[in-house]
């Protein structure tokens, strides 16, 4: 630790997101009590304030770039990419969070807080550039989002889902500390340069041994948080049981951060001994798109239907981990950024059509909607049509660009199968595309609400996105390809 | 912006202002929906008058850059090839459009939105020359075909619907598998530049490499041919489609597996096309036979037709792959006759669908005597289909079974079965349907044609004459396409000098050590 301890004006700069953030959310904490019940939406509002406001620094991260407290969080284009893409799904969560919430009558300023928290610690792990800063971050992250599941306490399975995701999140969160604890014990450093410094030194290199450990364990922790299999238990239920907001927020914000780490660790730390982890990668790669498509045949729930398709859309981006190349890790970033809008989208559909209780939510429940709310069935057609992966669309681009990356490196293989999972994940799709336009209205369909100001927003913003980067994926991938080289 | 794409985007540019034509006003929708088709109609007719009939390779070519990493370009043109498919499509669209004027209802809006959509789709595919943009277009035709099935169809349209996409779907991914590796291997998915990299032997693949390259890409066009044994969606999809979408997927899409193996397979692939020829001839005339045989004991119209299109498109991939001249004009001739005859069956089989509300020939009988007029453009259209001579698919039969018999004469005597049956079961089906008593539930909801139905289906009978007898209006700017591609398969191809090249293009065995002479002595 160097003896002037304070840190410099660029250095806050760095940090600047994850500040706006928490005092916003604090300030909301505060003024929690001091709202009337009616007025809790102008708590929303300010929520929505704090993410736009942090959304400009964090997109400006690249005129400081650099590391920040003697290295501990490390502003590069890889971070600043993640920062933005976090933050921007705390948007659009937030925009469809308010008519739900309103509607459940449970709208308070701590729901806005914790997300806002969230947000922060995903920022945090999208920015770190040591293993202690990674776990604060994750835990941040991990613990607003436990609470956030459980956030309607009357809900049965939200308690189910609150309970579950603790306990094992907890699990997983103790796995990487034992691998963080583990590469301290072989390298002396937990930060990933100091880490891949010390193994890629020709000497005294460390125990090869505690450093495969090491690796493992944390890749048990992540591959958790990304609900990659076989850690993928979880997400079902969990997606299943959250409120639809939230589950809509699960499946990008905590997921784009988390594979965000798992890239950053696994390209950078153990970025040298590739040889020795790819393999298990790709194995976990395939069993997951496996089991997340066959899994989601079988669901007649559309939330758990799309929980089953998280986990396939989480085996992709593993195909692209896997693929341990500049090219991969840009894949990723791709399709993360695609499938955080895309998924986000859907779910703000289920949110809308769900109604008081979530009393909708079986697919055959949307019979007809394709011609009571062409609108909002047409979005939800394209964000399906993105998930299954129809040219045109920012999911179609991304997984052109996943698999190009994975024939790169000659995973033959996996790309032919993870492209036939991917043609089978047509059927569930199509399934509600089915129901939407070609089944004749049931009784779910009475008395559908118009769409709220905030949800119509989410979804145009999600639409407009998977579309634009589906044309014209270089605005997008540009970017990515720049600045995805990570530990090289 | 050329002409050519114009004529691309003019039915998107109608797919978007459908979208902003008040549901309501259905009329509206109607004539905006047949306008847009017509103004493509007429522009494709000015691309065919500025073609220049002597030039080989593309014209109306547009490259511009679009995905800059990885290098993907938006890159259009056509030759004799695409040509007359481009002009298929825009001519069936509006055809299209005039018979679904009344029997669409409902959902008027999508239908016609949609259906433009499609256009945009069709024409694409047939003039990409990027690759990726051409796997875009093959996947976004998809979409729009999906939802005319399984919405507008008849009772079991989700099934067949579903079922369309799948197998399309399944196709395609092996399509862009086989599209990735390619890219990674040469660093560009243009088809010159792929040509010329395959010319001047650049790009070389080793014999395995090369048969699954090849399979990849020939998966996805024999399930969209379809290829026995690929068919089976085929009967469901067209017979569950509604009218218009039918003729459109018979007439056009089908070309699109066709097309593909033309444009795609043959030129970039040619050792493992050549290698795997005999094996595909035989699919293709298992397909002709046995298309023939389902289509002669269907007792619904509509599914009798859709195992035509079997049997006819078995002619069609056996004229590919004979690798001779008359073989493969005969195919791609083969290929609009199809579009046309087939087309027009679908559009009568639908005008009696609206009249009698029956897809069952048993339901019919006596029908030319109530309606003369739709009885004797059916007998023409029947006629054609079977192919009698001075009528459109004799000419393309007659070539494939010619360039078929050069090729192996057992092909030939094979595959002239096949046209036999075609007389069969297209006469027996207007035997049923046309003759012997009038029924009087038939006699009480039969009117002869309408004059919509007049503009419909007369530019198609009129085509079935002209591409019958004047077939110097078609098959020179196809000729010197189709001879182009079969050069290109050529390449690093040895030949047996002392036979005729074209009887036996490769005596067995040869296919890798001769390459590998030709190739040494470049």
């Amino acid at each position: 630790m160097p003896a002037n301890f304070m840190p410099t004006a660029p250095e806050y700069f760095r940090v600047l997101p994850e500040m706006l953030l928490v005092v916003v959310a604090t300030l909301i904490m505060v003024l929690e009590p001091l709202t009337s019940k009616t007025s809790k939406r102008a708590l929303g509002w300010a929520a929505l304030a704090g993410l736009v406001a942090a959304l400009i620094p964090a997109a400006m991260g690249e005129l400081a770039p650099g590391a920040a407290f003697s290295g501990m969080v490390v502003i590069d284009g890889f971070a600043v990419f993640f920062r933005v893409l976090v933050i921007a799904a705390g948007i659009v969560v937030v925009l469809m969070s308010g008519s739900y919430l309103r509607r459940e009558e449970a709208e308070s300023g701590e729901y806005y807080a914790l997300l806002l928290y969230s947000v922060a610690g995903q920022c945090i792990m999208a920015a770190a550039g040591e293993l202690i800063v990674v776990f604060i971050g994750l835990e941040i992250s991990s613990i607003a989002s436990y609470v956030l599941a459980g956030y309607l306490r009357r809900a049965k399975l939200g308690n189910e889902a609150s309970a579950k995701y603790f306990l094992l999140g907890s699990f997983a969160t103790a796995f990487l500390l034992y691998g963080i604890a583990l590469i301290y014990g072989a390298t002396g450093t937990t930060s990933l340069q100091g880490i891949h410094n010390a193994l890629a030194r020709p000497h005294s290199a460390p125990s090869a041994m505690l450093a495969g450990a090491a690796a493992a364990l944390m890749f048990v922790g992540l591959a958790f948080k990304v609900s990659a299999a076989p850690f993928q238990i979880w997400a079902p239920d969990v997606y299943q049981g959250a409120p639809a907001p939230v589950s809509a927020f699960l499946a990008a914000g905590p997921k784009a951060a988390a594979f965000a780490v798992l890239i950053r660790v696994y390209m950078t730390a153990f970025g040298s001994v590739g040889a020795n982890w790819t393999g298990i990668v790709a194995a976990s790669a395939l069993l997951t798109m496996v089991v997340g498509n066959f899994a989601a045949l079988v669901q007649s729930n559309v939330k758990r239907m799309l929980g089953y398709s998280s986990i396939a859309h989480a085996g992709y981006v593993m195909v692209a981990v896997a693929s341990h190349s500049v090219t991969g890790t840009a894949a990723a970033m791709f399709y993360l950024a695609a499938y955080v809008f895309m998924n986000a989208g859907a779910f703000a559909v289920v949110a809308h059509f769900s109604r008081a209780g979530e009393q909708f939510v079986e697919i055959d429940d949307f019979a007809g909607l394709g011609w009571r709310q062409p609108g909002t069935a047409a979005m939800f057609s394209i964000f399906l049509l993105s998930l299954i992966g129809v040219p045109l669309t920012g999911g179609f681009f991304g997984k052109f660009y996943i698999f190009k990356a994975a024939l790169d490196a000659n995973l033959v293989w996996l790309t032919v199968i993870g492209l036939l999972t991917s043609a089978v994940a047509a059927y569930y799709y199509l399934r509600l595309l089915v129901v939407m336009y070609m089944k004749e209205p049931g009784d779910a369909i009475q008395n559908l609400p118009p769409l709220a100001a905030g949800t119509r927003t989410a979804l145009w913003i999600s639409a407009a996105f998977t579309l634009v980067i589906g044309i014209f994926p270089s605005l997008v991938l540009n970017y990515a390809i720049a600045y995805a080289h990570l530990g090289k | 912006m050329n002409l050519l794409d114009a004529v691309l985007f003019i039915p998107l540019a109608g797919f978007f202002l459908l979208l902003f034509v008040p549901r309501e006003r259905e009329a509206a929708i109607r004539r905006t929906a047949l306008v847009v088709s017509l103004v493509a109609f007429v522009a494709s007719l000015v691309l065919l008058a500025r073609f220049n009939r002597a030039e080989a390779g593309f014209q109306f070519v547009a490259n511009l850059p679009w995905i800059g990493q990885p290098a993907i370009r938006f890159y259009t043109g056509i030759d004799g090839v695409s040509l007359w498919l481009v002009l298929l499509t825009t001519l069936l669209t509006p055809i299209g459009v005039l018979i679904s004027w009344r029997s669409i209802d409902r959902r008027v809006k999508e239908f016609f939105a949609l259906f433009l959509l499609m256009e945009f789709g069709l024409v694409g595919v047939f003039v990409s020359l990027d690759m990726f943009l051409f796997y875009v277009f093959w996947e976004v035709s998809l979409v729009p075909m999906y939802f005319l099935i399984g919405v507008w169809g008849h009772e079991r349209r989700i099934y067949a619907a579903v079922k369309f996409f799948l197998y399309t779907m399944a196709g395609s991914v092996l399509m862009l598998s086989a599209l990735i590796y390619l890219y990674n291997r040469t660093g560009t998915l243009d088809y010159s530049v792929l040509l010329q990299m395959r010319a001047s032997g650049r790009l070389v693949f080793d014999r395995v490499e090369e048969i699954v390259l090849f399979l990849g890409f020939f998966i996805a066009f024999a399930i969209k041919v379809p290829l026995f044994p690929l068919h089976t969606w085929l009967p469901d999809a067209h017979a569950e489609a509604p009218t218009a979408g039918s003729v459109m997927l018979a007439s056009v899409m089908l070309k699109m597996g066709c097309y593909g193996l033309v444009r795609f397979c043959l030129p970039l692939f040619p050792g493992a096309s050549r290698d795997l020829a005999p094996s595909i001839a035989i699919l293709a005339i298992i397909g002709i036979l046995y298309g023939a045989l389902v289509a002669l004991v269907q007792p619904n119209m509509k599914k009798l037709v859709a195992y035509t299109s079997v049997s006819h498109l078995g002619f069609v991939v056996l004229g590919i792959f004979t690798f001779t001249e008359l073989g493969m004009n005969g195919a791609v001739y083969q290929m609009l006759n199809h579009g046309v005859s087939t087309g027009a069956l679908f559009v009568l089989v639908g005008y009696l669908y609206e009249r009698r509300h029956s897809l069952e020939i048993s339901d019919y009988g006596g029908v030319a005597t109530v309606a003369p007029n739709l009885s004797a453009i059916f007998l023409i259209t029947a006629l054609a289909s079977m192919g009698l001579p001075m009528l459109n698919n004799f000419v393309g039969e007659y070539l494939v079974l010619q360039g078929a018999a050069q090729a192996s004469f057992r092909w030939a005597v094979s595959a002239a079965i096949g046209v036999i049956f075609a007389a069969c079961y297209m006469l027996w089906l207007y035997q049923r349907v046309f003759f012997g008593e009038t029924r009087p539930e038939v006699a009480a909801h039969m009117p002869d044609l309408g004059r919509r139905e007049w503009a419909a289906v007369l530019p198609l009978v009129v085509l079935m004459l002209w591409m019958g007898t004047l077939t110097q209006s078609f098959l020179p700017p196809i000729t010197k396409s189709s001879a182009a591609i079969l050069d290109t398969t050529k390449v690093g191809v040895s030949f047996d000098v002392h036979r005729h090249p074209l009887a036996d293009p490769r005596p067995p065995g040869s296919g890798l050590a001769g390459r590998q002479e030709v190739a040494r002595a470049r």
